[in-house]
This record gives structure tokens, C-alpha cells and sequence, in this order.
């Protein structure tokens, strides 16, 4: 703060230097070739052209949008449906257990998705434990396809993405002030009316902040309906990376990433807005 | 002590953005002398301990240290040490560790390190804790620690940033009698911070009341309270009355005060002129309280006891003079007297007197 | 009542994200290539696993791309944060907010950006362009981790420091540096496990002669199932399992 030394410049330096190299640069290479031209020769022409984005809007690509957004909209809302009340209950549990048990969901959470994905295949194959299980309860007559259907794809995302959602809420869980809930009951609020009034809206930011981090995925994983849907299903994901690495057309891929970082934005800044919300409206609770 | 200042501060201001916090200010402080910057929270005292520390950079001004100036001059080349009001002790060293970490840096040699560690633990009495960490040391400990890490790099001046504020009520005596007794056995020059008039009053060689970035007063603990320069030093050092008046006679050191139609006879300190609006300030425990106007014969002013708070060495009285005023009095108990003890709505008469008034 | 139903729905969603690994790490000792049914223990696609060259080499590459690219992120990401918390300077804020944009954004941008970056610059893509890949996608993590821990601090102690005669180095060394150390820890741990599982950056920013473990299961497992895979999967998850475990009460424990 008073003196100019080295070190306060060899620490602000070497981080400012590679995030501006190896993110800001690349970052708008993409969205500078976003609005370039394809050239079969040279991969871009630096002629200016709004056409790519055209092209995503068109019907063709928008049916695979169409699809992807479904696909991960679904997922984004069977993963909260499962983790709110997951994460609530998980809240509420002693102290010495919960530890593991927050171990134990922490663990998924880092671990490999593809490994996690995989370990799916040996469960849904024709040959596969589900199969098995479901015969000899003759539940089924013959085994069911579950692998390569949209169902698997679904089921794949929902299982790799569950702990993204959990995680978040239960930090918010964590954070909610537990006598707010008790004044409000004292005061003669209904469980409906204290849920809607009070608890939603004050863990909004944990709900806001685990869609992020099961959406975005859920739109960019490539992998998974790769492995678990064969090629039916088509997600961004997999789009962008065809656009690569099959077709060659970078400018199209590249306004199809922008797309992908403009929601993120979107739901930070929703994240942004909320949570400052709930801090503000939490004071005002407490004051 | 009348000799150069060891610190000086010549036009010294600090603006944080658009804020002043210290506002061009000048302080000289003498060789050994244990002075207390007093204030308000927000008044710039802090700033001035961090500026002389290095701490912050100078807006405008010029800060020197025995004849030379310290602008500019990094917190690690200075021979201050400062005591902060959190301790801020390094939870990750042991005792002795945290008092050793200024003198390693040095690089003394380990055999001399040990030797001024334990005498820094011996002067603060922490001798036999050395190997304890932080967080196994009470309040009082800790706060110990952190003199004993900022006197044993042998500092010319320590600055004390409100160092007992996070103590309770008695720790806090305790370690004020501590902090005087170290101060008087390392000869060197405190400064000290804080925004309780008390601890000031019962520490300091001298006090500089601070409001607003300035100093509104500089002067013994004495003068402080006892002939305070403006309204604001009268206020926040003790609790004080306000009569307005003005002056009706003037006579060599003397003036007489008519306050509401009773003539009161005060020194003219203030060297007040015939018809001059004055006010006469008075310390709650400086005013007389009677039953009986004409005991004293003098001018008083009449009014009811509306409320009586005993306080075991005191009894406090709020009275509200038939003038309008309310003003607050000081009892202290005698033996001799037992009809101290007014009751609530009794009528009484009070005055003073002279030479105890101050007139602003 | 309520309550045996609260655990009930706590254990319905545990068994679902532990029945497939669990699964997985069982079939791996089976002694049958295709079927399902249990054929009796064996170790032998753990041996044929160490057998087996070209995918050792590959989780050998993999372990030495997540060791370098963690320890490089874990310096700069420490000093990063300390930088971030310390000092003032211009673009601090935004290059804050860029630090969070990338720890959420898709993978799958940052792959295209990086792998067109590489290619503008003329690199060959392989395990140079992986590394620098795998620093940045870990750079945030370290960063945040650090600097959560770093801002419950006393600010009074950088000055104490500086005040004792310390210089910036002396202070972040002797005093930020060990106070830090378990979100260090921690934050090594998560790159190392971050980049030990990447696949969605790894596959646009490696070449053709650098194989990873990640790419390597993923283009085995489009080909079909092999018991192998079951080994090395279990073994995957074992490491992952032990680095965030220690992650995990290396930051609790000093707290």
C-alpha cells in the first residue's frame, strides 16, 4: 500500500497476466469470430457478417436448441425437485452425522462425471443389472432398451448433476436464520404461507446459484448423451463441438458459445439480483 | 521536556476519497511523555496513529521523527511500534514466536533474541507462557502479548490504537495501572488512543482532544477538564451544565454574570467585555445544592429535584431550574452531612463557588 | 413418523448416487468378461490393467498434467488471491468477476476458446497446451478457496507484520503464507482431482500424441464395455475419493 515493491507487483502481475492471456484473449477471439465469415480455405474470413447467429435462429439448429433446452430444463427441474428437500432435511440432521453425510455428497461432487456416466452403462445395458433385476421379477418379459434412449440421457444427466443442485441449497439452507421461521409461526403464519413467504424467497439464491451450475452443464456435457443416448439426442454440447471438429465451422460454433456465455451471464446477474435481495430483506427481517 | 519534539506533525492531512479524515493538524510530541489522542469515533485519531506509524500515506503535510523528515518512509523503517486494538497476534506462532518475529527479522543472533524475549515477557509478567499459542491465552493475556511484541524491538515511540477498548471494566483498570508502570520503566514516549475521557484522564501526561480531523485542545489532564477552551472539549471530556448569561460588571480578574436576574460574580478568564453574552460552564460535582436559599447568602437559582440517582460513593441529582433549565449535580457522601439525601420533588436552591465556574 | 420418513427419502437419494459406483467398483473383481451375473472373485483386470502400455501411459500423462497444472495454479492462484485482498489496483474488481465467470462457465466454451487461441497462435496441441488448458480451468478454484479463507482475517495482522519491520515478502512468507496453508492444501487438492477428471476441456486443447486417462476411457467406453474399465474407473474413483476427503478435513480441521 506504501511502498512500490516487487512483490506487490509479481502478485497482481502474474494473475492479471494469465487470466488476460488465456481467458480474455481467447474469450474474444470467439466472440470476434462469431461475426465472421466462414472461409473454406483460410477457416474465417475477418468480413463482418451477422449470418451465424441468423443460422442458430433458423429451424434446423433451433430444433436442436429446442431439444437441448428441453432436455436441460428437464434436468434442472427434476434436480430441484429432488434437492430442496433433500438439502432441508439434510439441514436437520445431528451435527456429528451430518458431517459425513455432507462428506458423502461432497465426494460425488467432485468426482469424475465421465466415470460417474459410465458406471450408468453397466447398470442400464440389455445384459445389465436394472435388466436383470427387472426379470427376475418378471416384472418385464424381455429386457427393456434403456441405454441409448433419451430416457438414459436424462436419467445420466439428472444422476451427474444432482449434487451441483444440492450443494448450493444447503449452503442457502444453512445461512437461513431459524427464528425467523419461529417468529413468523408465532406471529400465526400457516407452514404454506411461512415456506412461500419466508424460506423461498431467502434460499432463492441457492436455488438460482445449483440451476447455474446444473443448466449450463447440462447444456455443454457432450459426453453424456454421447455415451448414454448413441447419436439420437443432439445437445449444444454436442453441436458446438461437431462445429469444431467435424464441420470446421468455427464462426458458427463460435456465436453458438456466445449464446451458451450470454445465459450464464443471465443467470449470474439473476444470482446477483437475488441474493442481494435476500441479504437486504434478511436485515430487514432481523432489524 | 521543553526540549525538541521527538514527533512532529506540520499541517498533516489525510483525505480517504472525498473524506477528511485528518484535516491539516499539527501535534509536537516530546521524549517520554505518555500522550492520548481523545475523540469521538470518526474524529481522525486512529488515522494520525496509523500515519505516524506509516501505516497510510500523507495527503499533505510533513511528518518527522527526531529533526528528519518520515515521508514516505515505509512502516518497516521506522522506529515505532504500534499496539492494535484487535492484538492481531499471528494464531500461527507461539508466544514467543510472535514477540521474536520483529527482532528475527533483524537477524540478532538466536542467544540475544531469547535473552530480550524473556525480558519483554518479565516486564508485561508473562514469563512461562512462551510456549503457548494465541487462542490458550485469555483477554488480558493476549493483549499482554502484543505490548510485549511491539516494546521488544525497542521503539523510541509506541503507539497505542485503543488497546484495552476490547477488555472488560476491571481487566481494563488493571491493565491501565500495567500500562502506566511499563511505561515508566521503558522511559519511552506512548501515544495513545482512544475515545474514553476516563481512561484518558487517569493515563496521560497530556491530552489532545480531537473532533472532526483537528485538535480541538491540547493541555494536561487537568487543564482538560477543568478549563476546557470551547464547547466541544466541555462536552465530550466529563459531563458539564450550561448557563447562558451576560456580562453586567467587569472588574481587574473578575466579572459578574447575570443569569436569569441573579447576579453571579466569576473569574474573567475569558477577559469578557460589560454586556458580553457568556456562558458559565460547571461540573456536576462543582455546584452546591441547598434547602434554604439564603444559607450561603449569596446568588442562587431555585428549582425541584425531579430525579435522584444513588450511586454508593454519589448521590446524582437531576434538577430543573424554574428558569427552564435541567441541569445534572454531583453529591459526594460526608459523614458529617446526612442531610444529603434530597427527596424527589423537594425544592432547592443551587450555586457555586467562586473560581469554580468556566466562562466560554 | 416424520422423521424415519426424512431419513427414508436422505437414504433414497444416497443409494441412487452410490448404488452405480458401488456397482462398478464390485464388477471390477468379477471374474467374467461379459455377463452380469457374479462369476467370482478375481484381481485379474487390476494386473491386466498394470499390463496394460498404452493405458498406463496415459494415466501416467494424466497424473503428471493434473500434478504440474495443480501445483502452477495453486502458486499463482495464492498469490492471485492475496494480490486481490492486499492491493489496490486498476482492473481488480473486473478481473475478480472474470475469476467467477470462468469457474461457472461451460466447459465447453472455454475448450473451442482455448483450442482457436492455440491454433491462432500456431502451438501444436498436445501436453504443453493441455497443461496451460488445465492451470486456468483450476486457476479460479484456488483463487476463491483462498481468498474465502484469507478475507476472515484480521487485517491488523499484514500491518502488525509491516509494523515489526517486515517487508511485503517477509510478510506474506512468514505470516500469510502458514495461515493460509490449509486453504492452500485444499485448493491443491481440488485443481489436482479437477484435473485428473477433466474430459470436456482436455478433449479440444490435447493432441493426437498425448493421451490422457480421461480421453482414453472415453473413446474405450463409446467402443464398448471391458472389464478393464471397471478396474481403472474404481481406481479413478479411489484417488478422488482420498484427495477431497483430505481437502475436506484439511480445511475443517482449522477452522
Amino acid at each position: 500500500m506504501v511502498s512500490k515493491s516487487g512483490f506487490r507487483n509479481v502478485s497482481i502481475g502474474s494473475t492479471l497476466l494469465w487470466i488476460t492471456v488465456f481467458v480474455v484473449v481467447p474469450y474474444l477471439f470467439v466472440l470476434v469470430f462469431s461475426f465472421f465469415q466462414r472461409d473454406p480455405e483460410q477457416i474465417v474470413a475477418a468480413v463482418f457478417t451477422w449470418q451465424n447467429y441468423k443460422d442458430i435462429f433458423s429451424p434446423v439448429f433451433l430444433v436442436v436448441c429446442w431439444n437441448s433446452l428441453i432436455l436441460a430444463l428437464g434436468t434442472t427441474v427434476i434436480t430441484l425437485l429432488v434437492a430442496y428437500p433433500f438439502a432441508f432435511f439434510l439441514g436437520r440432521i445431528p451435527e456429528r452425522i451430518r458431517r459425513i453425510l455432507l462428506l458423502l455428497m461432497i465426494i460425488p461432487f467432485w468426482t469424475s462425471s465421465l466415470i460417474r456416466t459410465y458406471a450408468l452403462i453397466i447398470l442400464f445395458k440389455a445384459n445389465g443389472i436394472v435388466n436383470g433385476l427387472l426379470l427376475s421379477l418378471k416384472l418385464v418379459d424381455e429386457p427393456l432398451a434403456i441405454l441409448y434412449t433419451q430416457t438414459s440421457v436424462f436419467i445420466g444427466l439428472v444422476y451427474t448433476l444432482l449434487p451441483f443442485m444440492i450443494l448450493p441449497i444447503y449452503s442457502s439452507i444453512q445461512k437461513l436464520d431459524l427464528r425467523l421461521i419461529e417468529a413468523a409461526r408465532d406471529l400465526g403464519a400457516t407452514s404454506g404461507h411461512i415456506f412461500l413467504r419466508i424460506v423461498l424467497p431467502l434460499t432463492l439464491p441457492g436455488i438460482i446459484a445449483g440451476s447455474t451450475m446444473v443448466f449450463l452443464p447440462a447444456l455443454g456435457l457432450f459426453y453424456i448423451p454421447d455415451l448414454l443416448g448413441g447419436a439420437r439426442s443432439m445437445l449444444i454440447g454436442n453441436f458446438i463441438k461437431n462445429q469444431f471438429l467435424t464441420t470446421g465451422n468455427w464462426p458458427l460454433g463460435s456465436a453458438a458459445s456466445v449464446i451458451l456465455t450470454l445465459i450464464m451471464c443471465l443467470f449470474l446477474y439473476v444470482y446477483f439480483l437475488s441474493s442481494r435481495k435476500a441479504r437486504t430483506s434478511g436485515m430487514g427481517e432481523m432489524a | 521536556m521543553e526540549s525538541l519534539p521527538i514527533v512532529r506533525l506540520q499541517g498533516v492531512t489525510k483525505r480517504f476519497d472525498d473524506v477528511c479524515a485528518v484535516d491539516s493538524l499539527d501535534l509536537d510530541i516530546y521524549q517520554g511523555e505518555f500522550l492520548t489522542l481523545l475523540g469521538p469515533s470518526g474524529c481522525g485519531k486512529t488515522t494520525v496513529l496509523r500515519l505516524i506509524a506509516g501505516l497510510e500515506t500523507l495527503s499533505a503535510g510533513e511528518i518527522s521523527m527526531n529533526g528528519s523528515r518520515l515521508n514516505g518512509t515505509p512502516p518497516n523503517k521506522r522506529n515505532v511500534n504500534t499496539v492494535f486494538q484487535s492484538y492481531a497476534l499471528f494464531p500461527h506462532m507461539t508466544v514467543f514466536e510472535n514477540i521474536a518475529f520483529g527482532l528475527r527479522l533483524k537477524q540478532s543472533d538466536k542467544q540475544a533474541i531469547r535473552h530480550q524475549v524473556s525480558e519483554a515477557l518479565d516486564l508485561v509478567k508473562l514469563s512461562g507462557l512462551e510456549n503457548r499459542r494465541p487462542h490458550q491465552l485469555s483477554g488480558g493475556q493476549q493483549q499482554r502479548v502484543a505490548m510485549a511484541r511491539a516494546i521488544v524491538n525497542k521503539p523510541q515511540v509506541l503507539l497505542l490504537d485503543e488497546p484495552l477498548s476490547a477488555l472488560d471494566y476491571r481487566l481494563r483498570q488493571e491493565m491501565e495501572i500495567e500500562l502506566k508502570r511499563v511505561h515508566r520503566q521503558l522511559g519511552i514516549t506512548f501515544v495513545f488512543v482512544t475515545h474514553d475521557q476516563e481512561e484518558a484522564i487517569s493515563m496521560s501526561d497530556r491530552i489532545a482532544v480531537m473532533n472532526e480531523g483537528r485538535v480541538e485542545q491540547i493541555g494536561t489532564p487537568i487543564k482538560i477538564y477543568e478549563e476546557p477552551e470551547n464547547m466541544f472539549v466541555a462536552r465530550f471530556v466529563g459531563e458539564i451544565n450550561v448557563f447562558d448569561g451576560h456580562v453586567v460588571n467587569v472588574n481587574n480578574g473578575s466579572a459578574v454574570v447575570d443569569i436569569h436576574g441573579q447576579l453571579f460574580p466569576v473569574q474573567n478568564r475569558k477577559k469578557a467585555g460589560t454586556g458580553d453574552k457568556v456562558r458559565v460552564l460547571l461540573r456536576p460535582e462543582d455546584i452546591q445544592v441547598t434547602r434554604d436559599a439564603d444559607k450561603n447568602g449569596g446568588p442562587a437559582l431555585s428549582g425541584k429535584v425531579d430525579e435522584v440517582i444513588y450511586k454508593g460513593k454519589t448521590v446524582d441529582l437531576v434538577i430543573s431550574l424554574d428558569a427552564g433549565e435541567t441541569i445534572n449535580v454531583t453529591q459526594f457522601f460526608n459523614e458529617d452531612q446526612e442531610d444529603l439525601v434530597y427527596g424527589e420533588g423537594e425544592r432547592v436552591h443551587v450555586d457555586w463557588l467562586y473560581g469554580w465556574e468556566v466562562i466560554l | 413418523m416424520k422423521k424415519t420418513l426424512r431419513y427414508l427419502y436422505l437414504a433414497c437419494v444416497y443409494l441412487f448416487l452410490y448404488i452405480p459406483i458401488l456397482i462398478l467398483v464390485i464388477y471390477s473383481f468379477n471374474d467374467s468378461k461379459y455377463s452380469t451375473n457374479w462369476q467370482g472373485f478375481t484381481l485379474s483386470w487390476y494386473t491386466q490393467l498394470i499390463a496394460d502400455g498404452p493405458l498406463m501411459e496415459a494415466f501416467v500423462n494424466s497424473l503428471v498434467i493434473a500434478f504440474a497444472s495443480s501445483v502452477s495454479a495453486t502458486i499463482l492462484g495464492t498469490l492471485g488471491a492475496f494480490a486481490f485482498y492486499r492491493y489496490r489496483f486498476p482492473g481488480r474488481k473486473v478481473m475478480y468477476t472474470f475469476i467467477y465467470i470462468v469457474m461457472m462457465s461451460p466447459d465447453i466454451v472455454m475448450g473451442i476458446s482455448l483450442l482457436m487461441f492455440f491454433i491462432i497462435l500456431g502451438m501444436e496441441t498436445g501436453a504443453l497446451t493441455l497443461l496451460l488448458a488445465h492451470i486456468t480451468f483450476c486457476l479460479p478454484f484456488v483463487v476463491v478457496t483462498v481468498f474465502s479463507r484469507i478475507s476472515g482475517f484480521d487485517r491488523n495482522i499484514i500491518d502488525v507484520a509491516k509494523d515489526l519491520g517486515a517487508t511485503e515478502l517477509q510478510m506474506f512468507r512468514h505470516i500469510m503464507l502458514p495461515m493460509l496453508m490449509p486453504a492452500i492444501i485444499a485448493g491443491w487438492l481440488l485443481s489436482f482431482t479437477l484435473s485428473l477428471d477433466d474430459v470436456v476441456v482436455s478433449f479440444f486443447t490435447t493432441g493426437p500424441y498425448f493421451e490422457i486417462l480421461p480421453l482414453k476411457i472415453y473413446s474405450m467406453v463409446r467402443l464398448g464395455i471391458k472389464p478393464e474399465i471397471n478396474a481403472l474407473s474404481a481406481v479413478m474413483f479411489l484417488l478422488s475419493l482420498i484427495t477431497v476427503t483430505v481437502a475436506h478435513l484439511v480445511t475443517k480441521e482449522n477452522r
